[in-house]
């Protein structure tokens, strides 16, 4: 009884939907649908422009398939370029070498690293919440239909937030490579523990994003002295303790 | 929305059914393998399809329950057990039992999030075959010594001929199906279909959503766990591998490639991904890369997928204007 009055429900919505011309597949509705109140009509009206444009507005709808799909074309092309095998990059000669403190020798590009993360990640903050363009950014995330409204070109701004983090992934990349061996399959483990770092911390969180990496290193660091062969474990541990006791993370909003 | 019209898709499969029972007998040894594996995988993809097709719940941790199946049943063989229906059985009961405790935690959690819980689940899964040495011998994973044959008409077939074999496995996936198919079609199933369209108005007219999610999701891992433990028979093996979040994609991208909103999308996904990677192998070895190049594509301009697009355009010819 319930099922058929339902259906009945269904064929109105569905009916209502289809003349709106707001009918999608789930899989892109999912990705398309930032959350409940925000329509996302209007970009798949633009879908019947330009090739290329389409092709970057799916890009960009959240974590749409197509850009993971894209990356891991991206990542098979340095398979192909520089080969399956491991490489060892040496720091440039004005940051390599140790320094001692207490006793304990360290390695000088280490701390240059622990003094350039956080120092890029504030000029990032400071560009989301000083400038005039990160409060555009902000703008067209919170509210897509609404920017658009104002005359902010939405999809031409995503495509340079993402050329933007593009860049910043590729700076951590080259921060990274004199400090682990490179591998193309690499970038497997830092998708897994990025998405681990922003969805524990909170999405769309600075602060949530530098404790979460903060709290995943930590964690990893003492589960490998601590749990010796669980501590695989150790970061889906964290992420699915984090999401169980606080649904959007750390500093994520709740709904 | 299904695109799929009933009688159709009935016809059709049995069509395909009888083709595929002759098929061992028609095609070379190799190529019979090559259909085992992906009707092993097809069925997965199904499985994980009852969650994102229909229930639109993405889930990553899918591979936890294969895994929990193959080992299952490669524990079972391990310890002496000489039947295969209660191989399956055993792999049947503790996927679901795997996604019933899993599910609770998961099932209140929603799109990115839903994701992410499962696939944290499915690595600590993956960290247990992993670790655990003794149990499940680690990453050498767990070797099959022996394959119990099927006895039928008072005659005994060995599974280690592939046409047994396959003929074997096309039997448990099509009743599997033929489940799944009764399955979405049910008034559980229309729950399911509401849920993805829009959950809050279900609830609204007195539905327990979660409690439905919960039951679709200890379904899917109940197929995923009878999928794995055919592919441990297959395989002769079980490895942690099958547990990993890579092998959870697997799924996902035959069920993009084939299309979600159709019932047999899937299977067609999983005969693609494995017709591509065994053509595309014999050219190059990074065969990856063409199966991302016609991925690309498919998702941004027929997010139907392969299966969708071409029922649609052959059976809704006329198109409803907006």
């Amino acid at each position: 009884m319930q099922v058929e009055r339902w259906q009945h429900e269904r064929a109105f919505d569905f009916a209502r939907r289809k003349a709106a011309g707001k009918v999608k597949p789930p899989a892109l509705q999912m990705a398309a649908d930032p959350g409940p109140g925000r329509g996302s009509g209007p970009i798949y009206d633009l879908r019947l422009k330009v090739a290329v444009e389409s092709f970057i507005i799916n890009l960009l709808n959240g974590l749409s398939w197509g850009m993971l799909l894209f990356l891991i074309s991206v990542g098979l092309t340095i398979r192909i370029i520089w080969g399956p095998g491991y490489h060892v990059v040496d720091p440039p000669a004005i940051l390599s070498g140790v320094f001692s403190i207490f006793n304990q020798t360290y390695p000088v590009y280490r701390v240059f690293l622990v003094v350039a993360g956080p120092l890029i990640g504030l000029a990032l903050w400071s560009f989301f919440q000083l400038t005039r363009w990160g409060k555009i950014i902000r703008a067209a995330a919170v509210d897509r239909e609404m920017a658009e409204g104002i005359g902010i070109r939405v999809p031409i701004l995503f495509t340079a937030v993402f050329a933007l983090g593009t860049w910043l992934a590729a700076i951590g990349g080259a921060l990274a490579a004199p400090h682990q061996s490179l591998a193309p399959s690499m970038g497997e483990r830092i998708i897994i523990e990025s998405f681990i770092v922003v969805v524990s911390g909170g999405m769309g969180s600075f602060p949530g994003a530098f404790v979460g990496a903060l709290a995943l290193g930590l964690f990893e660091s003492f589960g490998t002295v601590f749990l010796g062969s669980a501590q695989m474990a150790v970061p889906y541990i964290l992420l699915a303790t984090v999401l169980l006791i606080r649904p959007h993370g750390f500093f994520g909003r709740e709904l | 929305m299904r695109t799929d019209k009933p009688i159709s898709t009935i016809i059709f499969s049995l069509a395909a059914l009888a083709f595929l029972s002759a098929s061992p007998f028609v095609l070379p040894v190799y190529w019979t393998l090559i259909l085992t594996e992906i009707l092993i995988m097809g069925l997965f993809a199904m499985s994980f399809n009852l969650l994102l097709g229909y229930t639109g719940l993405l889930s990553f941790g899918q591979a936890g329950f294969f895994g929990v199946g193959a080992y299952a049943t490669a524990l079972l063989i391990s310890r002496g057990g000489n039947s295969l229906f209660l191989c399956l059985l055993i792999s049947l009961s503790s996927g679901a039992a795997a996604a019933g405790v899993i599910g609770y935690f998961c099932v209140r959690r929603d799109e990115i999030y839903f994701a992410m819980i499962t696939l944290a689940f499915g690595m600590m899964l993956f960290t247990v075959a992993h670790s655990w040495i003794k149990l499940t011998g680690g990453s050498d994973g767990l070797p099959l010594m022996s394959i119990p044959s099927v006895r039928m008409f008072g005659i005994e077939f060995s599974l280690f001929n592939p046409t047994n074999m396959f003929l074997f496995v096309l039997s448990v996936t099509s009743a599997c199906i033929l489940f799944l198919w009764r399955l979405v079609r049910s008034p559980f199933g229309l729950m399911l279909t509401a849920i993805r369209e829009n959950k809050q108005r279900l609830s609204f007219v007195g539905a327990g959503v979660q409690n439905l999610r919960l039951a679709a999701f200890v379904i899917a891992g109940a197929l995923a766990g009878v999928a794995g433990g055919l592919f441990s028979l297959f395989n002769s093996m079980a490895t942690p591998d099958f547990m990993h979040w890579g092998f959870s994609a697997r799924p996902v991208l035959m069920t993009i490639l084939g299309g979600s909103n159709i019932f047999f999308g899937p299977m067609l996904g999983a005969a693609v991904f494995f017709g591509l990677e065994q053509v595309i192998t014999n050219i190059t070895e990074n065969w990856m890369i063409f199966l991302g190049l016609i991925l690309t594509p498919v998702v941004i301009f027929f997010p139907r997928g392969i299966l969708g697009t071409l029922v649609h355009y052959l059976f809704k010819k006329k198109k409803i204007k907006p």
